[in-house]
């Protein structure tokens, strides 16, 4: 083999310094740009064994995710003017999916879920074909986008107590609920994200944000944050931040959340589930919720002529 | 018909005839236009995505990219059904690639002189034309269609099937029908070479030297069923394909009931910070006529009967050592029936039925004629270890060591290592930049190929390829 002759030795030698030269333009970082280089902290997550570092989640984070969420975080990503609901912006660490309070900042595991879940309705995909270690790298790196990361700890995760039992009675209560938290107002009365206010809603960021519809879809039917009723609970106990859905932690006991969880998952009509197997047994009529068990009633909320 | 000739003229030099020989210099350069389909700027144009998130450098598809494919080009986030098309999608790719090579073959046949020479040219060329259009129906119904070109603007279809996926809500239920291709997890379709040597894995498409079983060749999309199915993060995949056994060719030519089947499954793990890894295996059973009517002398469509038996089976697997270096491996023991060793077979390269062996001036029919004496099953077992350097999401060096060895020849007394390969690749690969709108790569390669007893006088016939071109996707 007469490699290195004549045309094939030129060939060869422009070959090789096109290697080097793309091999140095190639380096691995989002360096240049009208913003400044961002410094890779020595940030770290940490999800039960795992420990996350952001520099390893560099790579991934430009492979996976930079296309949307841009390279700074900052949802400014090529693709980020094509989709709707725009991607999270990472600058400002405001997280839909937590299972902490709101207005906290999430606890790893809460973005590492939200990673090898993705999100149904939008344009976020399921990335659990990355590696543990790789999502948890991802973890770390996008928490160098924010400075709350270093002001403030990750809130602490609700309590959430065992479910009660699934009964017509508990369905009524929840819908009680429903109606008296005006839940109906942006998701509408059977829940199909219709409700008065549906269409005058944004997000944190002035754009336009459309309700959950519960009746769309069928028994594979996800919610934002998770498709099990552990997550339609947290979901309305720490509330969808940055978006108009607020937290009932303070108006709803842990109890009547149940019962609240029972009710929205009458509202997936196509879904086949103990809560609608309970509703058919009553053929589909939920009876008016009776207070069996009335709290005592203060003096001077009694009603007029009460006491005669 | 790109893949089509790339499959068949890639084994001419392992069959022992001067004409072939005489034409590999430009076969080099033909091959040179031979390039893998399958990398699809429409569906990052769908998706908002990077090619980089399906791609580990495209057309390689990584672990997201192939469970993209496996549920069906859907990424079951509810954005897949067409109605969820943003402006910039239009369902439709197209893929070409401008370079510069150098080919040089050590032996070619000549007619003057000692009747053979050293061939090297240089120059331009493309390398044909790929149109890829494929996605969703419906909601878990889609479709792939590739008519592609060869550099002459002469098409064929490498792919058309239509595909219905998580039927009965599981994604343990996937159905394909048409022409697609077979599905191992290293896919010679994806490959990330190009070059005249290196474009493709010679075990997938490796003939003993005399062999007439076309058939067994696992590079060439195929015409028929698959069963697939993986468990929800694509962790597990199982697949059955059951085909004809006619190499991929349309309109039933060959046989009246022959058939191949071929089983592949695999499992991936995490091995922490080296990665996922996965392994697998597949086999190829088959067979395949070798006995026609003739009409005008010619084999007659349809007529084949006498189906003798083939075997590929082998191990495949996917080792990372951290985030930027990956080895595919892949082995093959490949077994064949004595009767294609001795050329039956095979009326698509060798329409006029020729069997120097048996009939050296008739058809290549069975009927009759046997087999000579003491004929046996070629049997050989290859391996290849392809390696990727992700330097960067834009920057991948890669490399191939591809060796095939012959264990048992067909004919007694033929040289044992008649026929075996050693095939080396190196390369790297840039994308100056990365979008969800287009692929752009240079793209700069070197590759030799060497056969033994493959030139016109029995001797090795070696060749190597220099490329240096652009890949364009959008």
């Amino acid at each position: 083999m007469r490699v290195f002759k004549s045309v094939y030795g030129c060939a060869g030698v422009l070959s090789l310094a096109l290697a080097a030269g793309v091999a140095v333009w190639g380096q691995d970082a989002p360096d240049t740009g009208p913003k400044a280089r961002l410094a890779l902290k020595a940030t770290e997550s940490h999800i039960g064994n795992l420990t996350g570092h952001a520099a390893d989640g560099k790579t991934d984070y430009r492979r996976y995710c930079a296309g949307c969420h841009g390279d700074y975080g900052d949802a400014n990503g090529e693709n980020a003017v094509w989709l709707d609901p725009k991607p999270r912006d990472f600058t400002i660490a405001t997280f839909k999916c937590r299972s902490t309070l709101t207005g906290t900042l999430p606890t790893d595991e809460d973005l590492y879920n939200s990673i090898g879940r993705g999100f149904t309705n939008s344009n976020m995909p399921i990335w659990n074909t990355l590696s543990p270690q790789q999502r948890a790298n991802l973890v770390a790196y996008i928490k160098i986008f924010s400075p709350r990361w270093d002001k403030e700890k990750a809130g602490e995760p609700i309590k959430i107590p065992a479910e009660t039992a699934v009964t017509l009675d508990s369905i009524a209560h929840g819908k009680a609920l429903f109606t008296k938290l005006e839940c109906w107002k942006c998701h509408g009365s059977h829940g199909e994200g219709d409700g008065p206010s549906a269409s005058t809603l944004t997000d944190s960021k002035d754009n336009p944000i459309r309700p959950y519809n519960f009746a769309a879809g069928k028994d594979d039917s996800r919610f934002k944050c998770g498709n099990s009723n552990q997550d339609i609970y947290k979901i309305f106990m720490t509330g969808v931040d940055g978006t108009p859905m607020p937290s009932f932690a303070d108006v709803i006991q842990p109890n009547d959340a149940w019962d609240l969880v029972h009710f929205l998952r009458t509202l997936q009509i196509n879904r086949h589930g103990k809560e609608n197997e309970v509703l058919s047994a009553a053929h589909g009529v939920i009876p008016p919720y009776v207070d069996k068990n009335p709290a005592p009633a203060a003096p001077e909320n009694k009603a007029p002529g009460s006491g005669q | 018909m790109r893949m089509w000739a790339q499959s068949h003229l890639c084994q001419k030099p392992q069959r022992a005839t001067s004409m072939l020989a005489v034409a590999f210099a430009l076969v080099c350069l033909i091959l040179g236009a031979c390039q893998p389909a399958s990398a699809f700027p429409a569906f990052a144009r769908k998706y908002g995505l990077r090619c980089s998130a399906c791609h580990e450098s495209w057309p390689m598809l990584n672990y997201f990219g192939q469970k993209f494919k496996d549920n069906g080009y859907q990424l079951m986030n509810d954005r897949d059904a067409p109605i969820w098309q943003n402006p910039g999608y239009w369902p439709v790719t197209f893929r070409f690639t401008p370079f510069w090579s150098r080919e040089n073959v050590n032996k070619v046949a000549v007619d003057t002189g000692s009747g053979q020479q050293s061939l090297t040219t240089t120059g331009f060329n493309y390398g044909g034309l790929d149109i890829l259009s494929g996605g969703t129906l419906e909601k878990n119904i889609s479709v792939l269609f590739v008519p592609s070109s060869d550099e002459t603007g002469k098409f064929h279809f490498e792919s058309a099937n239509v595909r219905f996926d998580n039927l009965l809500g599981s994604p343990w239920l996937n159905v394909k029908v048409g022409k697609f291709e077979l599905d191992s997890f290293v896919s010679e379709k994806r490959t990330l070479t190009l070059s005249a040597n290196g474009a493709a894995y010679q075990l997938f498409h490796y003939i003993p030297v005399g062999d007439g079983n076309i058939f067994g060749q696992l590079g060439d999309n195929q015409l028929g069923v698959e069963w697939m199915g993986h468990s929800f993060n694509d962790r597990t995949r199982l697949s059955v394909a059951v085909f004809n056994s006619v190499d991929g060719s349309p309109d039933l030519p060959y046989g009246q009931n022959s058939y191949s089947v071929f089983i592949a499954g695999s499992q991936a793990f995490s091995a922490g910070k080296l990665g996922v890894q996965r392994i697998g295996g597949y086999a190829m059973i088959g067979e395949a006529a070798t006995t026609f009517a003739l009409q005008g002398g010619a084999p007659l469509s349809g007529s084949g009967v006498g189906n003798k038996d083939f075997s590929r089976v082998g191990f495949e697997g996917l080792f990372y050592l951290g985030p930027k270096l990956d080895f595919q491996v892949f082995t093959q023991h490949g077994s064949d029936s004595a009767w294609f060793g001795q050329g039956y077979g095979d009326f698509i390269d060798n329409p006029g039925g020729l069997c120097p062996n048996i009939n050296p001036t008739g058809p290549c029919n069975n009927t009759g004629q046997g087999l000579p004496a003491g004929a046996r099953r070629p049997t050989w077992n290859g391996a290849f270890v392809e390696t990727h350097l992700v330097w960067s999401p834009q920057l991948t060096v890669f490399q191939r060591s591809e060796w095939v060895r012959m264990s048992q020849q067909s004919t007694p007394g033929t040289p044992s290592d008649l026929g075996n390969l050693d095939n080396y690749v190196v390369g790297y690969r840039y994308n100056p930049f990365m979008t969800s709108r287009a692929g752009f790569a240079f793209h700069n390669e070197f590759s030799w190929f060497r056969e033994r007893g493959g030139a016109p006088d029995g001797t090795d016939l070696s060749s190597s390829s220099l490329m240096l071109g652009f890949d364009f996707a959008f």
